[in-house]
């Protein structure tokens, strides 16, 4: 296991590669974080929106003839309204309640999506192709990177930046902090919070579904396909900090190159190492790397 | 006959299963001072959050100018004209303290508000501190920046709860000279207070609160009359 014997090109592409993965636990635990920021919902139908999103971009192209592009327009928006009934019809009544109804809910709902789709689609995977404009590969000299997953990498920072300035720079961002903080008097200054709490709960599962659309060309579109990405970003998320949205960003990208790493230095245990890492962050930073002690 | 700024009637409000407000009755004319008095739990501060709407249920009548509010989501009244600054203060520590400022919109009401440089101009150690983080202020500070940032909204009406409380005494004299202005400015203002000697010189009326009741309601001119009355009813 020595460091020096281990090819320079196979880490750096481990390491690239790396990125890629962690695109997408940047992707789906900034939505995490944003709606536990404000909900204090543990969102479990997480692992189902992203899917939904996969889904969706499947259906789009085999039944209606749409594109990749248009889909991954489409998708967010129609999971980001399924995601407005969600929070309005069932969510708004567990707030009085303890943390843990939202969660049961959340997973409830997961349970029941991806069981329905399953009796429709089965198990083993439906194939989506790369569109056309993203084919082929770049030679980056250490290695041959497809383009589809360079720009996986490039949409996902866009979005995640996107979602960041959003959040940290403009008025409705001052709103959403601060009803973060204390959602009570931000709504006797006249905003209408439970308004905003709907929104921003739809934008979070838009995100996972956004996610879900990059991921169908290079994952196996599924019912199941967000089961094994989701474990790893919950870990993402305690790791950044509950609710910390540069937090899970970072810790994000930072997750997907370490499991990369560990997959040339040591692979048996590169499928353990976030919950290793989880391990030492929360021994030594009980909140996370970003959180705030409450 | 002008519409009050604010009229309560047979107001009870409850927390949960604890009823705390017992029939309130309170008027208040626009352009006057009033101050809430009373002990600790009497329920000063329930009545101002009973009119933001922020208790549990709450049965009776609040107007604010004229319009019902009981049945109103919190943030449909504040736009009626409302400015609401809690006892915690709440400024918001994710903020700097220009965002605070700028963080309540401007209210549905056509009066305008203060502006920005005239709040900087009446609280300039804001003005310096403005990219600090909210909860960086000082007390004090922090005291000021919560009224302030209800002016700029074209609020007329204020709810202020226990602004002295816990400050040092040139503060609280900064404080009541701000009242003093805002007055004079024609806003509307009803105070909770424990600190009688802050609120005595500044209000035209008073109202003391015993149990979620008014037990008492007098002019400032019978001020002096009921020293005795508010000596054994406040236990000061």
């Amino acid at each position: 296991m020595n460091l020096f014997e281990i090819p320079l090109q196979a880490l750096l592409s481990q390491v690239v590669l790396g990125l890629v993965n962690g695109s997408f636990y940047a992707v789906l635990s900034l939505g995490l974080a944003v709606i536990f920021g404000l909900l204090n919902v543990i969102n479990f139908a997480h692992a189902a929106m992203f899917m939904l999103g996969a889904v969706l971009a499947w259906m789009g192209l085999n039944y209606w003839g749409l594109s990749y592009w248009v889909m991954l327009l489409v998708a967010p928006l129609a999971v980001g309204l399924l995601g407005v009934l969600i929070e309005r019809l069932l969510l708004r009544r567990l707030y009085q309640l303890d943390h843990l109804y939202g969660m049961l809910l959340t997973l409830g709902l997961t349970l029941l999506l991806e069981g329905a789709l399953r009796s429709v689609y089965g198990v083993s995977g439906l194939s989506y192709e790369v569109p056309e404009s993203l084919l082929g590969a770049t030679d980056l000299g250490f290695m041959i990177l497809p383009n589809y997953r360079a720009w996986v990498v490039l949409a996902s920072l866009l979005m995640c930046f996107f979602t960041w300035f959003v959040i940290e720079k403009t008025r409705v961002g001052a709103y959403l902090r601060a009803g973060t903080e204390n959602p009570k008097l931000v709504e006797a200054f006249g905003i209408n919070v439970p308004l905003m709490i709907t929104l921003t709960y739809a934008f979070g599962v838009a995100l996972a579904a956004f996610a879900g659309v990059l991921a169908a060309p290079v994952m196996q579109v599924s019912p199941l396909m967000g089961q094994s990405l989701i474990t790893v970003v919950f870990a993402v998320v305690v790791i950044g900090g509950m609710g910390s949205i540069l937090g899970s960003i970072l810790t994000g990208l930072a997750l997907g190159v370490i499991e990369g790493l560990a997959k040339v230095i040591y692979p048996e245990a590169s499928s353990t190492v976030v919950f290793l890492v989880m391990v030492l962050v929360l021994l030594m930073r009980p909140a996370g790397l970003f959180g705030k002690e409450k | 006959m002008t519409v009050p700024a604010l009229e309560i009637k047979d107001l009870n409000a409850w927390y949960g299963e604890s009823h705390v407000l017992h029939g309130v009755d309170l008027i208040v004319q626009p352009g006057e001072v009033v101050t809430l008095l009373g002990r600790n739990g009497a329920g000063r501060t329930t009545v101002l959050r009973a009119i933001m709407g922020l208790t549990g249920s709450r049965k009776g009548s609040i107007k604010v100018h004229g319009h019902e509010t009981v049945g109103l989501p919190t943030h449909r009244i504040a736009h009626l004209g409302i400015g609401y600054c809690p006892e915690e203060r709440g400024i918001f520590s994710t903020l700097s303290v220009e965002e605070n400022l700028l963080l309540p919109p401007v209210l549905k009401t056509q009066v305008p508000g203060m502006s920005i440089d005239d709040i900087y101009a009446m609280f300039p150690n804001l003005a310096e501190r403005r990219s600090s983080q909210g909860t960086r202020l000082s007390g004090g500070e922090q005291q000021m920046l919560a009224v302030a940032r209800i002016l700029r909204t074209g609020a007329q009406l204020l709810l202020l709860d226990e602004i002295s409380e816990g400050l040092a005494p040139v503060v609280v004299q900064a404080l009541a000279r701000m009242i003093t202005t805002l007055r004079a400015k024609g806003y509307t203002i009803v105070m909770v207070e424990q600190n009688f000697r802050f609120s005595a010189p500044l209000a035209d009326r008073f109202y003391v609160l015993e149990n979620g009741c008014v037990v008492e309601r007098f002019g400032a001119s019978q001020l002096s009359s009921k020293t005795e009355v508010l000596n054994e009813l406040l236990g000061v």
